[in-house]
């Protein structure tokens, strides 16, 4: 209930601060939490990128894309496990993520795959990835750089 | 009042519903599960591979008879489940803590032609140092996934490059090399660590 009313409360804050500035259809709405990637050996590895993307707004936001100057391919991948247990990774569709809904991207499923690395990515270090969506409007957010064996945002 | 009557309902069948799916689960995927039979890795006694580990030692199964041994298959150049496996299974070692030196930990490469010896050397130092790397020549390889009855496969990727699907299960064996059980990529912790105690007490059972 108490959610309810926040987010309630939220949607209303974020119509009427839309209503003031000529509004994109909903990437504006969008909040990017948890960002991070593990440390690469050298850069004929690729990297990847890990976070989850929030829509609170009241429409549909569709992610198409990403630029960052650390890879010159980046890409949403997505790993699955069949029944057989047998791991494998290809190119996730466009990604839309529901008003009030969040989409994480997270070890051993969907993930931002970071091919062609510029450089070496160092632990300790953090790079500006963007995300791209469907009404033109970008998201750019800083991700810090963990160790290789980091299992998440906080290790 | 009535639409509260049919939402309670709803949410009844809807529990019921989750509880049978956990239980369905359980039996069929989960704890509960019978071992597949006719997927059962070989024990380590019935394989035949030659491979050579990160520090350049010549090692087969019979290199880990003794001593019980969990295995898993993966390669360096994977950005996700590889590293993410090769963490899990660092975290459960810290876990085990001493009872963890009793074991024998190995990540077989599934792709040889860019895991060199050096490349394995290096990317096994990032990790728990119980953690050993075998690679070798693509036959050996190719029998050794055979033997953990797994399989493996290169795919093409649009850069031009290559990237590997391959079973991402680890394997447990006990120190004599029978295969104990399995455990299955994304499986919670809490299930993983009993699974590796249960082959440690395998052992010490074995040996008295």
């Amino acid at each position: 209930m108490r959610t309810f009313i926040t987010s309630g409360a939220l949607t209303a804050l974020l119509s009427w601060a839309g209503a003031l500035t000529p509004a994109l259809a909903g990437s504006e709405d969008v909040v990017v939490e948890g960002a991070w990637s593990r440390a690469s050996i050298g850069m004929n590895r690729p990297g990847a990128a890990y976070m989850t993307i929030r829509n609170t707004g009241d429409t549909p936001v569709i992610l198409i894309g990403l630029v960052t100057p650390l890879a010159m391919m980046p890409e949403i991948h997505e790993s699955k496990t069949d029944a057989d247990g047998v791991s494998s990774m290809a190119p996730a569709d466009e990604i839309t993520i529901a008003p009030g809904e969040s989409m994480s991207l997270e070890p051993g499923g969907l993930h931002a795959m970071l091919m062609l690395l510029q450089t070496t990515m160092t632990e300790g270090e953090s790079y500006p990835l963007t995300l791209l969506f469907d009404d033109g409007g970008e998201v750019t957010v800083e991700v810090p750089i963990l160790g290789i064996a980091a299992r998440g945002p906080n290790d | 009042m009535r639409r509260r009557t049919i939402l309670g309902y709803g949410a009844a069948g809807a529990g019921a519903l989750v509880f049978a799916l956990f239980v369905g689960w359980w039996q069929v995927d989960g704890p509960g599960a019978p071992e597949p039979m006719g997927q059962r890795p070989l024990a380590l006694s019935a394989m035949d591979f030659s491979l050579t580990d990160h520090e350049g030692n010549e090692v087969g199964p019979e290199t880990l008879i003794g001593r019980p041994t969990m295995v898993f298959f993966g390669f360096t150049y994977c950005p996700d489940v590889c590293p993410t496996t090769l963490s899990d299974i660092s975290g459960w070692l810290d876990d085990l803590g001493d009872e963890a030196n009793e074991m024998s930990v190995v990540f077989i490469t599934v792709d040889p032609e860019r895991d060199t010896v050096d490349a394995m050397s290096e990317y096994a130092g990032y990790f728990h140092p119980a953690i050993r790397g075998w690679t070798g020549k693509d036959e050996e390889i190719a029998k050794a996934v055979r033997g953990f009855r797994g399989s493996f496969e290169r795919v093409p990727t649009e850069g031009g490059g290559y990237t590997m699907n391959h079973t991402a299960s680890v394997f447990l064996f006990d120190a004599a090399g029978r295969f104990v059980t399995m455990i299955d990529y994304h499986e919670p912790r809490e299930f993983a660590v009993p699974k590796i105690r249960r082959a440690l007490e395998e052992e010490t059972e074995g040996a008295t």
